[in-house]
């Protein structure tokens, strides 16, 4: 038997493909603020990228535009999920990558350019290994922030 | 300067490659705590043991009495989508196997045990025999393969496990 003390009532459960396709879409982006090097081109794509993360955040990660892109383009295509997932982890990703993506364009706008580089080159592993391996590196650092968070008001 | 560009693009790809094999690789693989350390540890002395190494749950520390045979002991998070995976695979195990139970507990409620047992991310199993002994661990997303690998720490109670079935 089993017992369980978790997620007293679990939202409505989404296509878990949605936001590994959105996550691919992101990846393809930070290539491209990569490659742009640290001018204002780079730094407005990596401000696109951060705007999507700040819908995720506000709205879920199915109210980005890679969502509404996944919608309207290839879940129709695809069979229906045989799996759904709960929302609130990808949430928590969307926000992990506006954070370390906002850093770095914090860090550009104060002066030091290689900020937008770096905060793509971070957000990209996040984005690239949510797409190609399913791993949430959001949803495995959420532990850790939980443990640093109690230390210190303990 | 385009060709350095190219270059970096390759390698944060290519760190990120390595870094989700030895993800994949890690989820779900069993940690057993040797058999010589668990049968050193002396039970007698009430639900704490002292031996190095071995660790005890009592039934007050995870709210449910452990099964005669195994207790699949389950840190699972609200954020996390592989500990809703993990959860299915060994409920529908301890619906299956007698004298297997499984409780799933949320870290943000039991972050005494996340520190005893150092658990750094979720889901984190804690495989624990009759008695409450750990008998091993695992951690990422587990499959029935692998909590069945795992189970075999503690055999059905004819053999028991390492340290015994003997607390009911």
């Amino acid at each position: 038997m089993s017992t369980s003390t978790t997620s007293v009532q679990a939202p409505a459960g989404i296509d878990p493909r949605g936001p590994r396709f959105g996550a691919a879409l992101t990846a393809v982006l930070l290539v491209v603020v990569l490659l742009l090097g640290t001018g204002a081109a780079a730094t407005v794509v990596l401000a696109l990228v951060a705007a999507g993360f700040a819908l995720g955040v506000a709205r879920g990660v199915g109210g980005t535009w890679q969502g509404a892109v996944y919608r309207r383009l290839v879940a129709p295509r695809l069979a229906p999920p045989t799996e759904r997932e709960d929302p609130r982890p990808p949430r928590f990703a969307q926000l992990v990558g506006l954070v370390v993506t906002g850093a770095g364009l914090l860090v550009a706008v104060l002066g030091a350019p290689l900020g937008v580089t770096v905060g793509a080159a971070l957000a990209l592993v996040a984005a690239f290994l949510n797409a190609a391996f399913g791993l949430c590196l959001g949803c495995e650092l959420y532990l850790l922030g939980l443990r640093l968070r109690s230390a210190r008001s303990a | 300067m385009t060709v350095a560009r190219v270059v970096l693009v390759v390698a944060v790809l290519a760190a990120a490659v390595l870094v989700g094999l030895a993800w994949q690789r890690r989820n779900g693989r069993f940690t057993a705590v040797p058999t010589a350390v668990l049968a050193a540890a002396d039970l007698t002395d009430g639900p704490h043991v002292h031996a190095p190494g071995v660790e005890r749950l009592t039934s007050a520390e995870i709210g449910v009495e452990p099964g005669t045979r195994a207790t699949f002991v389950q840190l699972s998070s609200e954020v996390c989508t592989p500990c809703r995976r993990t959860h299915a695979v060994l409920a529908d195990l301890a619906a299956q196997e007698d004298g297997v139970r499984h409780v799933d507990l949320d870290v943000a409620q039991h972050l005494d045990l996340v520190r005893r047992f150092d658990v750094m991310r979720t889901p984190t199993v804690l495989l624990i025999d009759g008695a409450g002994v750990v008998v091993g661990r695992m951690s990422g997303a587990t499959d029935r393969r692998q909590a069945l690998a795992a189970l075999e720490a503690c055999p059905p109670p004819a053999d028991g496990c390492p340290r015994g079935t003997t607390a009911g």
